[in-house]
């Protein structure tokens, strides 16, 4: 489903290079995690991804189902599919949540050729997904994501990611700054996304929220490539050990 | 202070083909305009209000032409129950217009004043333009006062039960209008009135606005986007005790607008809100010129201006809050925004505060920046094209403008028409 071959990226204005060579295959149906110390490359890789600015692919590729992410705008990489969760989902005072929500879905479906869904089709379904995520009627109206905590914040991405249905979904350090419970709400969002038609790449630093979303494959991302990957088992040895252990086995 | 020569001969040149009306009983007012104007001349752009606004094509004797504008668009409040006066190039049309009686509002025509020997508005008439002279010269207006070919006068003395609708249309290309309104919100009286449409060539419209004790006045004005069209607004709004005074006004496009407003707070516990949100798209400038004075205790006055500027467009935005010695708990609220949609286009901005009373509460805030890219990423992150996140984020942008409208309908309304111009803006 998503291939990356041989990816390596520069930061546009700094010429520093930031991924060094990414190879990484994630099937349909399955869950792939990539752990990886601070400044490893991660959120780049998730970035470059999603096609956001700032970034220059020099070497490498990246297709979903054949087809060519990085000649893509942003909007057309979400049509064919491809959902970033960001780490720091961006507030947007002025937009309603529920605006926004049924804009996006429908610049979607218009892109792939399908009809709009109808305002009543969409409320129904965005009350009934809002419901399994503890999302409230207030969450809806407001703008989005102002004012909202950090929970709230990455229950909203879930509700976005439940309702855009993509066939690929990426997952920035969903975890970070989330309580346990909260955490337990999102893994429990995403577990129910899981599907043999949809892949999952989840970024992430720590192991717990593995617990939650039990992955096929880890990688372990360092200084821009992938070092190692393997079964779940990798992620237990990380938590056991750190990155540091594993660099200095891997060299 | 005498007048330089340059001005002098300026305004000479201006009035020498124009004629006072023959106006009856507003005819010492027209004089006394006129004689205001004399003494303070047309504006000229080193005029300390006309450093960011070139005055000259407003004060040539000749209007610049304005090729007619037909977007095929039903035009704004075209669908609100209201009741219609329609102007073409400045004169009433009575055919087009609805019959001005409506309950809880006596509407004139301003010819009618000029005849009849005794009018409420005989008092009114040039008075606050006069008095909003004052620190500030304000020479469009009082030429409008002189000059002033047509008009209304409402008096609201009850509820109405639609709102008044002004309509100026612009039929020929070399038009130049003078319209005048005088209107007065009795106690405890509670009125709407909208005004849309290009009127002329150039339009020079006056409105003074006295709102007594307990009043309410909304004012929501639409300045549609007729390229060539230049306009120059002149609003004064003088408000009594516990009154309450809200004017929102919408401007697209149009290569010269200036509207000024100049408010007085002369009651305690009065209220005023002036808001706008101009889209400019290329040849465009647009100056919002704001002076609101406190006068009375624990009055609220709010400015609250965004601008959307791309190729080239210039927005102004100068806006004063003068709270009088003795005004104490007054609260002043005042921001203006833009959004820069690229590197051509400017926003010029001078914010004022002038504070001779201890205890009060006012602030202000001026900001410029271009589109927020980490939002335009988000939206399209999620599949809107650039265009649709564009303009997603540009309403989101004005919303807090739009917000200062009261009326829910009229919000929708505004917001609809905005949506419509920026399809329009994609072609």
């Amino acid at each position: 489903m998503l291939e990356i071959k041989n990816l390596h990226v520069d930061l546009e204005d700094e010429e520093k290079s930031i991924l060094k060579g990414v190879d990484l295959t994630v099937e349909a149906g399955k869950v792939h995690a990539i752990m990886g110390p601070n400044g490893s490359g991660k959120s780049t890789l998730s970035y470059v991804l999603s096609g956001r600015d700032g970034y220059e692919v020099t070497q490498g590729s990246a297709t979903l189902d054949g087809v060519d992410l990085l000649a893509l705008e942003p909007e057309e990489r979400a049509a064919e599919g491809l959902f970033l969760a960001f780490q720091y989902p961006v507030e947007i005072p002025g937009v309603g949540n529920m605006t926004f929500l049924r804009t996006a879905v429908n610049a979607q479906r218009k892109a792939r050729g399908q009809d709009e869904m109808s305002a009543a089709d969409f409320l129904k379904e965005v009350r009934e997904k809002a419901k399994t995520l503890k999302i409230d009627a207030d969450m809806l109206k407001r703008p989005v994501n102002v004012g909202f905590s950090g929970g709230e914040k990455k229950r909203n991405e879930i509700l976005q990611m439940a309702m855009l249905a993509p066939k690929m979904c990426i997952l920035d350090e969903t975890d970070s700054g989330l309580d346990v419970d909260a955490m337990k709400l999102v893994a429990e969002g995403v577990n129910a996304l899981r599907d043999e038609g949809r892949g999952f790449l989840v970024i992430t630093h720590y192991q717990r929220l593995l617990d939650h979303i039990r992955p096929d494959v880890v990688h372990i991302m360092s200084e821009g490539r992938i070092i190692k990957s393997g079964g779940p088992e990798l992620a237990l040895e990380v938590e056991k050990n750190g990155y540091e252990n594993l660099k200095a086995e891997v060299a | 202070m005498a007048l330089d020569d340059t001005k002098h001969s300026a305004t000479e040149a201006r009035l020498a083909s124009m004629v006072v009306p023959d106006v009856g009983c507003t005819s010492e007012a027209r004089q006394e305009a006129l004689a205001r104007l004399r003494s303070m001349g047309l504006p000229h752009r080193r005029d300390e209000y006309w450093k960011f606004t070139r005055p000259d094509t407003l004060v040539q004797p000749e209007p610049p032409q304005a090729a007619l504008f037909d977007d095929g668009e039903a035009p704004v409040f075209d669908s609100f129950d209201r009741l219609k006066i329609v102007f073409v190039d400045g004169m009433f049309d009575p055919e087009l217009s609805d019959d001005l009686t409506l309950e809880g509002v006596v509407i004139d025509r301003l010819e009618d004043v000029c005849c009849s020997t005794e009018h409420w508005a005989e008092d009114f008439y040039g008075t606050l333009e006069a008095a909003g002279q004052v620190p500030v010269d304000r020479p469009l207006a009082a030429l409008n006062t002189a000059y002033a070919g047509d008009g209304v006068t409402i008096r609201v003395t009850g509820r109405p039960s639609k709102p008044i609708n002004l309509i100026y249309t612009h039929e020929a290309t070399a038009s130049d209008v003078f319209l005048h309104h005088v209107v007065r919100v009795e106690e405890g009286a509670c009125a709407t009135i909208l005004e849309n449409g290009p009127a002329a060539a150039r339009f020079n419209n006056c409105m003074e606005v006295d709102v007594a004790d307990g009043g309410t006045l909304h004012v929501v004005r639409a300045q549609g986007r007729d390229h060539e069209r230049r306009a120059v607004t002149n609003l004064f709004a003088r408000l009594g005790r516990e009154s309450v005074f809200k004017c929102f006004t919408l401007t697209a496009n149009g290569v010269l607008t200036r509207n000024e407003c100049v408010v007085t707070l002369t009651g305690d516990d009065a209220v005023a809100h002036v808001a706008g949100a101009a889209m400019g798209d290329g040849d465009f400038h647009q100056d919002d010129t704001v002076f609101i004075t406190h006068d009375a205790e624990r009055c609220e006055s709010r400015q609250v201006f965004k601008k959307v500027l791309s190729n080239g467009a210039v927005g102004v935005f100068q806006g004063k809050i003068l709270v009088k010695p003795g005004a104490q708990k007054t609260d002043g609220y005042q921001i203006s925004q833009s959004m820069l949609l690229d590197g051509d286009s400017e926003f010029l901005v001078k914010p004022e505060l002038e504070i001779y009373a201890d205890d009060v509460a006012c602030s202000h805030g001026s900001t410029s920046g271009a589109i927020d890219e980490d939002a335009l990423y988000y939206l399209r992150a999620r599949g809107l094209p650039k265009d649709i996140a564009t303009d997603l984020l540009t309403l989101a942008f004005v919303a807090e403008a739009v917000e200062e409208i009261e009326d829910d309908a009229l919000r929708e309304e505004i917001n609809g028409q905005l949506a419509t111009w920026l399809d329009w803006r994609k072609g």
